[in-house]
């Protein structure tokens, strides 16, 4: 329908086949708080995505504005559109959304903490009428076989393991897109590993597009295929995963900082921008 | 002492316990899944025992059908209720809230003095026996049937919420409602949903006590005794609302035979829970089974 970019005019090489899109969309919170200003990216179809900034660039805000759930922290879309899959969607309800096939992990995992791990993936397919839903819950056991055994309410689930829970219950959706945010927050390095090989494996299994929000970029980059950076609501940078792994600033600033420091405007930004990490 | 009377009386009080902790599930269901407190509960009982007797009397309807009647007709009145009067108040404070269903509840009234009268009226005989003895208690057959249906709802509140995909989402909401819509649920038809169980299962136990004693505005006042019973259990539990209406159902008989055999007060069993009320908020202020981050009113 409204395919904004026909693949032929794109750049040069391969077609692209795009999946989302954000177009220059500016979010609002308490109808005072501009938060997004003019955001725009794309994701393509069964890649990962990342979008890396600092806390607070507008991150969680910007997945919040594609899955709809804005509206309920009193955030609105006040300019731009969304578009899924050739339809609008920005400013649909969050669960119409989730049955058009967006999935969001909410920051924090959002596990339901009074429940059992089982009834926490039944609810992940609230949404689906199939019948395949029992054999969905096997399939997610067979990847993450710890949570078969943990039979008790989810909130004693360790931090990774219910990370797993929150990444499992978006498989019991089967989403077309799974918007996923900052999955290695608070685990061990050991564990951010394993989040991350379970990402790039579920994308590779089952197609699922991923659009990756993190702070640990060297982690995203190395999965995903094209990056973001985000800076203050905004895109400031974006390129190829590889292109972006090279990039002299970013690997100053994001991936543990190589180069050394050329000037004193360069230090300053460098101060500005640690809080990055 | 009179022990058979006791045994009759602490009966009677578990069987009238288990009715006061149904309409007080109704009450918690309601506050947990959309944080509402329902001062007008004890008028969705009465209008549910009107609605039933009006159709057995005025609709000539056999008595099945008028139950089942009553049951449509209480899930729209739920609905309704949530989405005209509630949904716009979604957001707004907690005491506004609650004034408007205190309104209800008095609109309600009036609304069925009007159109119902205000005296009491029985139901038809609904059953063959006026009474049955089990176990070598004389029970009276509406009581029974009050007791079998007390216990189906609850059995079925308990199946619904553990094994079904709407009790799960309901669940989920009162978790956390920006969680429960990033899972796809519909918050709106959560909170229609609530509302119309809680109608629906208010209607049926109005039928029982208007079975058990007759119909009249009066009934409401169960409305008021489920209080006790989900301080007693903690305002968002639904098996401490249970609990709390069967402790409340025992205490209440428990009281009038201390009273009639020894005080001779003639009132003790009316107040009793009350005191109750009184004393569990001033030892355990969130009920044997409650969280502590809720809100006292
Ligand atoms: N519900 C909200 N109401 C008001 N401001 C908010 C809300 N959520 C986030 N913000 C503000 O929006 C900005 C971006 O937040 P967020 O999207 O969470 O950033 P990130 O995920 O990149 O850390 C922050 O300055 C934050 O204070
Ligand atoms: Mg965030």
């Amino acid at each position: 329908m409204l395919q904004t970019v026909p693949a032929s005019s794109e750049k040069a090489d391969a077609p692209k086949d795009t999946i989302l899109s954000v177009d220059n969309i500016e979010v609002v919170y308490n109808e005072y708080v501009l938060v997004l200003r003019g955001l725009s990216l794309t994701v393509e179809r069964g890649s990962i995505t990342a979008l890396l900034g600092a806390n607070g660039a507008g991150k969680s805000t910007t997945l919040k504005a594609i899955s709809g759930l804005l509206k309920s922290e009193d955030g609105e879309i006040t300019r731009g559109s969304i578009t899924f899959d050739g339809q609008i969607i920005s400013h649909q309800e969050p669960e119409r959304t989730v049955r058009s096939g967006i999935f969001q992990v909410m920051e924090g995992r959002r596990i339901i903490q009074d429940m059992t791990v089982l009834e926490n993936l039944k609810l992940g397919a609230f949404t689906r009428s199939d019948g395949g839903v029992k054999d969905d819950i096997d399939l997610v056991y067979s990847y993450f076989p710890r949570l078969k055994e943990r039979t008790g309410l989810a909130g004693y689930l360790s931090g990774g393991e219910q990370q797993m829970l929150a990444i499992g219950r978006a498989m019991m959706a089967r989403p077309k897109l799974i918007l996923m945010d900052e999955p290695s927050m608070g685990l061990s390095p050991l564990l951010v590993k394993e989040v991350f090989g379970i990402i790039k494996r579920l994308n590779e299994d089952f197609g699922v597009t991923i659009l990756l929000v993190e702070q640990n970029a060297a982690m995203a980059l190395a999965c995903a295929r094209h990056g973001y950076i985000m800076e203050n609501g905004k895109i400031v940078l974006d390129g190829p995963a590889e292109e972006l792994r090279e990039n002299e600033d970013i690997k100053e600033f994001y991936l543990g900082g190589s180069g050394e420091r050329k000037s004193f405007k360069n230090i300053k930004s460098f101060k500005r921008r640690k809080r990055w990490l | 002492m009179n022990w058979s009377l006791l045994v009759q009386l602490l009966a009677n009080g578990l069987i009238v316990g288990m009715l006061y902790g149904v309409v007080a599930m109704c009450f918690v269901l309601i506050y947990k899944s959309t944080q509402v407190v329902n001062f007008a509960q004890g008028e969705f009982l009465v209008l549910g025992a009107w609605v039933c007797l009006w159709f057995i009397t005025d609709m000539q309807m056999p008595f099945i059908v008028a139950f089942l009647f009553t049951l449509v007709f209480m899930t729209l009145f739920g609905i309704m209720i949530q989405v005209v009067i509630l949904r716009p108040l979604i957001g707004e404070p907690v005491v506004s809230v609650i004034m408007v269903t205190i309104g209800l509840s008095i609109f309600l009234q009036a609304l069925m003095n009007w159109i119902f009268g205000n005296s009491a009226e029985r139901f038809p005989q609904v059953f063959e026996t006026e009474s049955v003895n089990v176990a070598g208690l004389n029970v009276e057959s509406a009581y029974l049937m009050s007791l079998v249906m007390s216990v189906l709802i609850m059995g079925g509140f308990y199946l619904f919420f553990r094994f079904s995909k709407y009790g799960l989402a309901m669940r989920a909401t009162a978790f956390n409602q920006q969680t429960a819509q990033s899972l796809g649920i519909s918050v709106r038809q959560v909170f229609a949903l609530a509302w119309a169980i809680s109608a629906i299962v208010s209607g049926v136990a109005g039928i029982i006590i208007g079975m058990v004693n007759s119909v009249s505005s009066s009934l409401a006042i169960i409305g008021i005794k489920v209080f006790p019973a989900v301080i007693l259990g903690g305002l968002d539990s639904i098996v401490g609302a249970v609990i709390g209406g069967i402790i409340i159902g025992l205490l209440e008989n428990f009281a009038e035979f201390v009273d009639g055999q020894f005080l001779n007060w003639g009132n003790l069993f009316t107040i009793a829970p009350f005191y109750v009320l009184i004393i569990i908020l001033m030892i355990k202020p969130y009920g044997l089974f409650g969280t502590k981050d809720i809100e006292r009113i």
